[in-house]
């Protein structure tokens, strides 16, 4: 580390121009890694957190299984993975994906556990399937607090994206590593600020979609159904 | 087989736990690694907490904690350790290389959700509970000590417990600025491409933050064994503001 | 009873798996005649509900047989049991997340309706109920709780089933509401002929609703399941006095029309006739007054302090009845008519101011009595 570096605290705009495009591409990479963990969080938590919403037994181990991966710090799983895939791109998606699962698990049950009763029972007595009931009664009523889990999950993952920078990959997180590698302030903050910005602005993304998708729920805020309750012992899974 | 053979074999070792030449041995990096974690937490406690009583009694501010809690959801902590990290060098901080910057950047991670809880809790104590005690003549005092901190025991408690396991997870990432604590074995592990290191600072990583985890839902069972079960009312996911990443 | 039967419950029983072995319904029997309103009534508990659900198979009986239209409800796929079956509920349960639109069609789509014969019959249903067409885009919870409740009811018919399952329809809104809901509600009965089994805890509604009134008591058991003009006048046993109340007999007016019970002439007398002849006229019944007929129409009524100094009845200008009853009266609104008058009868007139006779309090009370 070149501690010497005669212009180490001040930032040098003309890095940031001269290296756009490698910005731009470690900003699209953080993206796709972002992205794509939190697809296959979903298509792997919505299955699972349907069959612990109907099989009540399964909540219980299913939650202390991913939770116990969820307390897992992030470094120490990919860690854990590096001997066996390597410095891939799998080792970084099997440790974000398995950080989504409690999450998005969580939510969806809350979700579906949160449809009120009297319409449940209502669309029964009209005549609903079981399939019927859940994706056209259940799914959409737990959408605001599956939404809600999409967020966290997806903030989540942006910054846990930055830290597989130490097993090859990073997105934004490349140059925050090699920032700190060569007591380079600019890399460090183009890294860390575009990564903050990223996250706030697929968060107000996701807060769009929800009300694009969910319409009932902004008429007359004051008669809102309050959003169904759970438990807060989700720690944020920063590192 | 082979690599989980020679990690038992390394644990094994009464080099590894005590250490040898410059390697301090797990047990003190264990101690590092938590006195590091606690401490973090414990300044950030102190400072917070009581801005969190004020905000949630008053109301005042409240867009202040509001904002904070969001950009503590959005920040990386990596990022926050790569700028304390520079800092503290440019700086020319005294001290064990990256030990200022990781204290900082803990620090700075365990404000968010102590702060959020803190507030949300206080704020969400029962407005007609406040107005009986308020009507009864409790001063603004008595409110806060007898009614609103008891009734907030559990949230703000959780909000330590967060910030806690959150803290011991980052501390790991303290051996990427040259600090030491449990992620040197990982560092190390990844830079010198031995399995076993990264094999084994991978268990003891995570052990630590499960023992963390755990040991303080039984703290907090112990603590407020009544109180425990009203956490429950606390709404999932980021609507409430008080789950919240921060990589 | 007459008519055929549409829903018939034989010997049904149904202990719930957590109750311990004692029944909420034990051995129930019941048959319900295409086109009549039957209602459930009884104290909270008493198996209303379960004994309602049975027959859409919400709930599945411990024992006994359930048919509808002939079919063993057993013997049918629940789904397609339950889509040609209205059901309303208490809390209504209208889908939030759908428009009113989309809520009343919602059995429609299950049954995959092309989607203009949907739009035309959800048009056809908010007429009916009187539900304005701006509502249509809305979401349930930006609605009244009365207009919530009429959507609920147009859902239920969306596809014109012939049964209709009601569990408290209007038990949630205030009394105004419900009266003016319960009033529309029996207007449409009218009209649509269903066969419907309706479920209060309200003894006064099920006697406004009702064809019949099946009373239940604790454990599922019809205390009595009769006409409510009867439970009225012949309550069973005590727990069906009892629970029918006080006013029993003032109830029973109100189900009772003027033409059921037998009209007395009245003193009459023609506005050509001598003043002694309505002299004559009143002597005869007693009173102080009398009715000033022309060729069957009522003119009005005269006394003998208006008579006095006439030659002819019609020169005593007959003044008009303040109020008079109709054959359509209940006998409820007779005794009204009694009370608030002078003359201590009601009058009797038929369309169009025809005179049909009086109607004394005596002969009211006697009814009562009997
Ligand atoms: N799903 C159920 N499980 C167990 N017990 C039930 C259930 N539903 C109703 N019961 C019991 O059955 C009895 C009758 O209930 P219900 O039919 O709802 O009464 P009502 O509608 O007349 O108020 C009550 O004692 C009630 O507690
Ligand atoms: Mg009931």
């Amino acid at each position: 580390m070149n501690l010497a570096q005669a212009d180490r605290p001040t930032i040098k705009w003309s890095w940031i121009g001269d290296n756009s495009d490698k910005i731009f591409a470690r900003f699209i990479e953080h993206i796709e890694l972002t992205v794509l963990a939190v697809a296959i969080g979903l298509l792997i938590s919505v299955p699972l957190a349907i069959y612990a919403y109907r099989h009540r037994w399964f909540y219980t181990p299913l939650t202390s299984v991913t939770g116990i991966l969820y307390t897992i710090p992030s470094l120490a799983l990919f860690a854990f993975l590096l001997p066996y895939t390597g410095l891939t791109v799998q080792t970084a998606e099997i440790g974000l994906v398995g950080y989504t699962l409690l999450i998005l698990i969580r939510n969806i049950v809350a979700g579906l556990a949160g449809v009120p009763p009297d319409v449940r029972e209502a669309a029964r007595g009209m005549g609903f399937s079981s399939g019927q009931m859940l994706w056209r009664v259940e799914m959409p009523l737990a959408l605001p607090v599956i939404m809600a889990g999409v967020r966290l999950a997806t903030v989540t993952t942006v910054g846990l994206v930055t830290v597989t920078a130490l097993i090859g990959k990073g997105g934004l997180g490349f140059f925050i590593l090699s920032g700190m590698r060569t007591d380079f302030i600019t890399a460090i903050l183009v890294g860390s600020i575009l990564s903050l910005v990223l996250a706030v602005t697929v968060d107000g993304l996701l807060v769009y979609l929800e009300r694009r998708i969910t319409p009932w729920s902004r008429s007359r805020a004051g008669q809102r159904r309050p959003a169904p309750k759970t438990q807060s012992s989700i720690g944020p899974r920063v590192a | 087989m082979d690599q989980l053979t020679a990690v038992w074999e390394w644990f094994m070792m009464e080099s590894t736990w005590r250490g040898s030449g410059i390697d301090p041995g797990i047990l003190v990096r264990v101690y590092e690694h938590m006195s590091m974690s606690l401490q973090a937490v414990a300044l950030a406690a102190l400072l917070v907490l009581p801005i969190g009583l004020y905000i949630g009694h008053t109301r005042r501010w409240e867009f202040a904690a509001i904002s904070i809690g969001n950009f503590g959801r959005a920040l990386p902590s990596f990022g926050i350790l790569g700028i304390t990290f520079f800092i503290t060098t440019a700086l020319d901080v005294p001290g064990i290389l990256g030990f200022w910057a990781t204290f900082t950047a803990l620090f700075l991670l365990a404000i968010p959700p102590i702060l959020t809880n803190t507030y949300v809790g206080i704020k969400g104590v029962d407005a007609d509970t406040i107005e009986a005690a308020r009507g009864m003549g409790m001063t603004e005092r008595e409110i806060l000590t007898r009614l609103e901190i008891p009734l907030a025991a559990p949230l703000i408690v959780a909000g330590i417990r967060l910030a806690t396991v959150q803290v011991v997870a980052t501390a790991t990432l303290g051996a990427v600025v040259a600090w030491g604590g449990l992620g040197r074995y990982i560092v190390d592990g990844l830079a010198r491409g031995n399995d076993v290191l990264l094999l084994g600072g991978a268990i003891l990583v995570a052990l630590l933050a499960i023992v963390t985890e755990v040991a303080f839902g039984v703290l907090e069972r112990i603590a407020a064994p009544r109180l425990t079960s009203q956490k429950k009312r606390v709404v999932a996911g980021s609507r409430s503001g008080q789950l919240g990443p921060a990589a | 009873m007459t008519g055929d039967v549409m829903i018939s419950l034989k010997n049904v029983s149904k202990v719930f798996d957590s109750a311990e072995g004692s029944a909420a319904v034990h051995d129930l029997s019941m048959d319900i005649v295409r086109g009549e309103t039957v209602v459930l009534v009884g104290p909270s508990g008493c198996g209303k509900t379960t004994t309602m659900k049975m027959i859409n198979r919400l709930v599945e009986p411990t024992s006994g047989e359930i048919t509808v239209n002939g079919t063993d409800v057993m013997k049918q796929d629940p789904v397609e049991l339950r889509r040609g079956i209205g059901y309303v509920i208490q809390s209504i349960g209208l889908m939030p997340h759908r428009t009113i639109a989309q809520n009343i069609a919602t059995v429609p789509e299950l049954l995959k309706w092309d989607a203009t014969k949907v739009k035309q019959r959800v048009a056809e249903l908010s007429d009916i109920l009187e539900l304005d067409e701006a509502l249509l885009g809305r979401y349930p919870n930006e609605l009244s709780g009365g207009q919530r409740q009429r959507v609920g009811v147009a859902r239920a018919l969306a596809v014109d089933p012939p049964v209709m399952l009601m569990d408290e329809p209007f038990g949630a809104v205030d009394p105004i509401v419900r009266e003016r809901l319960q009033d529309q509600f029996l207007d449409l009965q009218d009209r649509l002929k269903k066969t419907i089994v309706f479920v209060t805890h309200d003894i006064d509604e099920a006697i406004k609703m009702a064809d019949r009134i099946a009373i239940l008591n604790r454990g599922g058991v019809i205390e009595q399941f009769a006409s409510p003009e009867e439970i009225l006048r012949s309550p069973a046993n005590d727990f069906v006095k009892q629970f029918v109340g006080v006013e029993r007999g003032l109830k029973r007016l109100a189900l009772l029309k003027v033409s059921q019970i037998g009209i007395e002439e009245g003193p009459v007398v023609s506005p050509e006739a001598p003043i002694r002849d309505a002299e004559r006229a009143m002597e005869k019944f007693d009173y102080d007054w009398c009715s000033v007929v022309e060729d069957g129409e009522l003119l009005g009524w005269v006394d003998r302090e208006s008579l006095g100094g006439c030659l002819t009845v019609a020169e005593a200008q007959a003044r008009p009845f303040s109020a008079y009853v109709t054959h359509d009266s209940t006998l409820r609104e007779a005794l009204d008519s009694i009370v608030t008058s002078r003359t201590q009868v009601a009058v009797v007139a038929s369309g169009g101011q025809r005179y049909v006779g009086i109607l004394s309090l005596e002969r009211i009370s006697k009814e009562i009595i009997s």
